[in-house]
């Protein structure tokens, strides 16, 4: 391997510096991800604080310990900050700014520069949402009009702070997109890409072309509470629902842009621990862009019961199961890349097992809604919410913590300890089910969603879910814990632990400064396990 | 404890039809999907470092099988969601409509012959009625469980919603678009009466049973909770939109414009015809009018209602 | 075992001409953005046009088409120059390139002159964005193309900053390139703007 002896040779790792210009003022990707990372999983624990307090007033169907102006509130900061400062920045930002360049045996990402000035605006933007907590909205993370022109909370700082986070999130885009393009290394070609960088390369799209549109929008709400202009007000001859239609154009594109990497993750993971080529390469990569592009066309599959023609649901519920047909080949295809392997249930392969578990729940209930007769009846219920956090957290956040505890070595150089990693991963994935399978049923049965009281009659599945909510909450709080007291007295990580074939891997852990001493010319793609001589093709 | 609500509508069952058309679909998947994943994990589990894999990329058939089914089966419900729903917009001609408004946080409902009810829908069973709603302020949505129907109302434009009702019964009537602090207050009942006992609440002579035996205060009580005042007003002192009623009798409010007032009887009737003329300070000005809605034997009635809660 | 496919070449750092692609290949992108951003404006304007045919006729008589008129004119003129301006640093042309730019800024605050002769005449007459939905559209629009210019004028001046200074060269002017595409994005832009909202027939 000669890999191995030229690592004695390169320069000092890139975690080397110490003190706080070194990091804000850093321009490279390894670090701008390291202050990404740290920043929404901040907001994670937050929002995620935000959910328990709620979850714990619904113990009760009446008032238990807060009023509902409260609660009302609670939930849009919860949704407000998990959507825009978490789960959309997320892994593209923090395991995408790392993972990129060294995949694709680059010395960082197209534009330095431009990526910090990323996280700063990411930053301000973040800055500008906490000081919108003083006066916190009340109006839903969807900020719906008429009531978010007319509430008395202060929705012009939270959606400003969203406006300026959009730029953040289009300049990484369009930082990586032309990474991909430009800064391959030789003999990297398309189809020898990990598909990671697939999947990366999809949801840069994603936020370069849906996020202007959120911003039109957010911007005029912003205006229409400033300056009395009325397009999303009926009383001044404007229309609700064009703000609901603006709305999801971007927010149901950016459910993609939350969900995407965390599919490329899983691809990464399962054939490292299985110790198989990933089965259908082409498929999965060309399914990221085909998802990609659909998703533009699907948006009013959130809108059937708002008062859109019948025409306009049915032709988007015909889209919208369009958009199941690659999702379903993916989980196919990572089902069948286990086939025959040799499986190492290391954390990150559970968490990566667990996403396609869940993320089929999440997918099939998902069907239920794109059927124009079930959705009628399941829309704005707790169907709704179950759903969408299959997706979010069974799908993004166990592919996050997946990715946490595959890279961890590589991004930190040390070990964390892979027993209490497999306790917390038990006790999240018991706490995520019986947190959100009860709230499929509520659903059916008809609670509506966003109630801070409800009918004696649905108690018995809130409590479920509460006790479901503080097992989830502690298995996130050992993750944490377990995570972080790796980086002071965790062993010291070698530099490729799983075997992997991928180029990151091929550098020490932590990586040095600049990545690569020379630039690697590829000659093969990034999963080629297995014996190729015994088998066919 | 079922997972679907009663059926109680003529929609409800084909509602269901395809709720369990794509229910036995999806756990047929998810069954071959799960089988398959924890078979391989223990199945090819590792046992030793040095266990040889095969090299497989792919199968053409395999993966075309795969892309070929779900698609046909997706169609396939795409197909009967939209028949079901077809049905679930077209009302038929003969259906009696009823006119919804909703306004933050309640629900009107004005009949045919002028008379007018407050988060309670009188319908007859098995008569089809379609309601033309609208909102007067933000976002609502009308939701019946137990009939599945749901349709957001919105100011500026009309939308519309039908059912034939099949029992006989109280049904919860739910908003479901989020409204603001009184959302999970705005409920309202769905109530079918027989045609016999629907043509007796027509000619309003229901309304006086049972009602009789009531004292005022306890007549109160139940239009408290019954129109809406119990979305913005507590009675344990909490402070919720608007003011609470304990002690709010007999008790002093600092109006908007600085001035002490004692609350008496002539207040509260004020603020409740006319909400906007004084209110109390710290208190956004959102109240609806009651006019026309709440009688003045009503209004005396929850005045002595809320002077039990001193 | 399986080894990671790589061989060691000899490439070393980002080499000038695949900086300057990137940059390019940026740029456009950010161009896409910009248009999404506007399109979303278009978009409302299309709906509410359609759904207000009398309104938009009637009221967009009360702007002022000489002005409008003139300001298609001024900067369809700074693109113009602006273009002439990245041929001639393609020759190396410094001097030229400094003229050039020199009167696309003046332009360009030409154009931010105007409007601001006709946005105060329309406070004069009690015109605002509430007005009407006509009018907050004409407001928002070309109040968020007006932006677009003054970011424009600014960048163009700093631009002409560093061109005094020399940094720019028949070899490296990618900057230049970059920044006259940004304004004749601006120019395009306006081009859409003057006849949807003045000129409505």
């Amino acid at each position: 391997m000669a890999n191995h002896t030229v690592a004695e040779t390169l320069p000092v790792p890139f975690l080397e510096k110490t003190g706080i210009l070194s990091w804000i003022l850093s321009t490279d990707h390894k670090r701008i991800g390291i202050m990404y990372l740290v920043s929404i999983s901040t907001f994670f624990l937050i929002a995620g604080a935000f959910a328990l307090t709620f979850r714990f007033e619904l113990l009760t169907p009446e008032k238990n310990i807060m009023d509902p102006h409260t609660y009302n509130v609670l939930f849009t900061l919860h949704g407000a900050i998990m959507v825009f400062l978490f789960i959309v920045p997320g892994l593209a930002a923090s395991f995408g700014n790392f993972l990129i360049p060294l995949m694709i045996g680059a010395r960082d990402v197209a534009f330095p520069r431009l990526n910090l000035g990323s996280y700063w605006i990411y930053l301000l933007g973040a800055i500008i949402i906490l000081i919108a907590l003083l006066k916190p909205a009340d109006t839903g993370w969807t900020f719906y009009t008429p009531y978010s022109i007319q509430t008395e909370t202060d929705v012009i700082m939270i959606t400003l702070g969203i406006f300026v986070l959009g730029f953040s999130s289009i300049l990484t885009g369009l930082n990586f997109i032309v990474t991909i393009h430009k800064l391959r290394a030789p003999g990297m070609t398309w189809h020898r890409l990990p598909l990671f960088i697939w999947a990366s390369y999809a949801t840069a799209i994603l936020q370069v072309l849906a996020t202007p549109v959120v911003a039109i929008t957010l911007l005029l709400l912003i205006a229409e509470r400033t300056l009395g202009i009325g397009f999303f007000d009926p009383a001044k001859g404007g229309d609700p629902i064009l703000f609901q239609g603006f709305f999801w154009f971007y927010s149901h594109p950016a459910v993609y842009i939350m969900i995407i990497p965390a599919m490329g993750v899983i691809s990464e993971i399962i054939p490292v621990f299985a110790r198989k080529p990933i089965f259908g390469y082409k498929a999965i990569a060309y399914s990221s862009l085909a998802i990609a592009l659909i998703s533009f066309f699907v948006w009013a599959h959130h809108m059937f019961t708002s008062g859109i023609s019948e025409v306009a649901a049915t032709i988007f519920s015909f889209l919208t199961f369009l958009v199941a047909i690659p999702t379903a080949i993916k989980v196919f295809n990572w089902t069948a890349t286990l086939y025959k392997g040799s499986i190492w249930l290391h954390s990150a392969m559970l968490y990566a097992l667990s996403f396609i578990w869940l993320f089929t729940i999440g997918g099939l209930t998902g069907v239920f809604l794109g059927a124009l007769a079930a959705d009628v009846h399941l829309h704005d219920t707790y169907f709704i919410v179950a759903h969408m956090h299959y997706v979010m957290v069974g799908g993004t956040v166990m592919g996050f913590f997946g990715a946490l505890h595959f890279w961890y070595p590589k991004w930190f150089g040390k070990m964390f300890n892979e027993n209490i990693a497999k306790i917390a991963w038990f006790l999240v994935f018991v706490g995520f089910n019986l947190t959100f399978l009860p709230q499929f049923i509520l659903g059916t049965q008809g609670m509506p969603r966003r109630y801070a009281t409800y009918p004696p009659e649905f108690q018995t599945l809130n409590e479920l879910s509460t006790i479901g909510s503080w097992i989830l909450g502690i298995g996130i709080f050992i993750v944490v814990v377990n995570l972080i007291k790796g980086l002071f007295n965790g062993e010291k990580a070698p530099q490729n632990p799983y075997n992997s074939l991928s180029l990151e891997w091929s550098v020490p852990s932590p990586p040095p400064h600049e990545n690569f001493e020379e630039i690697p010319h590829v000659t093969d793609w990034t999963y080629g396990y297995g014996k190729k001589q015994n088998t066919e093709k | 404890m079922s997972w679907l609500p009663e059926v109680a509508s003529n929609l409800a069952s084909k509602v269901d039809g395809v709720l369990w058309f794509i229910t036995i679909i999806s756990l047929i998947f998810f069954i071959i999907i799960s089988t398959f994943l924890i078979y391989f994990a223990i199945k090819y589990r590792r046992r030793g470092d040095d266990e040889e894999t095969p090299y497989i990329t792919g199968n053409l058939t395999l993966e075309l099988i795969w892309t070929v089914i779900p698609s046909i089966l997706l169609m396939v419900i795409f197909v009967y969601g939209f028949v079901v729903f077809k049905d679930m917009r077209t009302p038929p001609k003969e259906a009696t409509e009823i006119n919804v408004v909703a306004k933050q946080w309640l629900w009107q409902f004005e009949y045919y012959n002028g008379k007018k009810t407050l988060n309670e829908l009188y319908v007859q069973q098995n008569r089809p009625v379609k309601m033309v709603m609208r909102s007067d302020d933000v976002l609502h949505s009308f939701f019946v469980p137990a009939f599945r129907v749901k349709q957001d109302l919105m100011g500026g434009r009309y939308t519309q919603l039908w059912f034939t009702p099949t029992k006989v019964g109280t049904f919860q009537l739910f908003c479901a678009e989020y409204c603001g602090t009184g959302h999970s207050k705005m409920l309202g009942k769905v109530i079918v009466l027989s045609p016999e006992a629907y043509d007796r609440w027509e000619k309003g002579e229901e309304e006086e049973e049972g009602v009789a035996s009531l004292s005022p205060a306890e007549r109160g009580e139940q239009i408290y909770a019954n129109s809406g005042c119990n979305a913005c007003h507590s009675l344990d002192g909490s402070k919720l939109v608007g003011p609470t009623f304990k002690g709010l009798i007999g008790g002093e409010s600092e109006l908007e414009d600085g001035e002490i007032i004692t609350a008496d009887e002539n207040y509260v009737r004020e603020s409740i015809l006319e909400p906007q003329g004084k209110t109390v300070k710290g208190y956004p000005p959102v109240m609806p009018s009651f006019k026309g809605i709440l009688s003045d034997n009503d209004i005396s009635a929850l005045i002595a209602y809320m002077k039990t809660l001193n | 075992m399986e080894e990671i496919g790589i061989e060691h070449g000899h490439v070393h750092h980002i080499d000038p001409a695949v900086g300057y692609e990137s940059s390019k290949l940026g740029m456009w992108l950010f161009l896409a953005t910009e248009l999404l951003l506007f399109g979303g404006l278009f978009a409302v304007y299309t709906i509410f046009r359609a759904k207000y045919p009398v309104l938009f006729e009637e009221q967009h008589h009360e702007l002022n088409k000489t002005l409008g008129a003139a300001n298609t004119v001024i900067l369809i003129f700074s693109s113009l120059t602006m273009a002439l301006g990245v041929a001639s640093i393609q020759k190396g042309k410094r001097n030229l390139l400094s003229i050039l730019l020199a009167i696309t800024i003046i332009c360009g605050v030409m154009f931010g002159i105007n409007k601001y002769f006709e946005y105060t005449a329309k406070f004069e007459h009690h015109i605002y964005p509430s007005t009407s939905i006509f009018f907050a559209l004409y407001y928002m629009m070309t109040g968020l193309h007006m932006l677009h210019v003054l970011v424009g004028v600014i960048i163009l001046a700093v631009l002409l900053v560093l061109n005094i200074r020399g940094k720019f060269t028949e070899k490296y002017n990618a900057p230049i390139e970059i920044g006259g595409l940004y304004w004749h994005l601006v120019d395009l832009i306006w081009i859409y703007l003057f006849p949807l909202l003045y000129l409505i027939a």
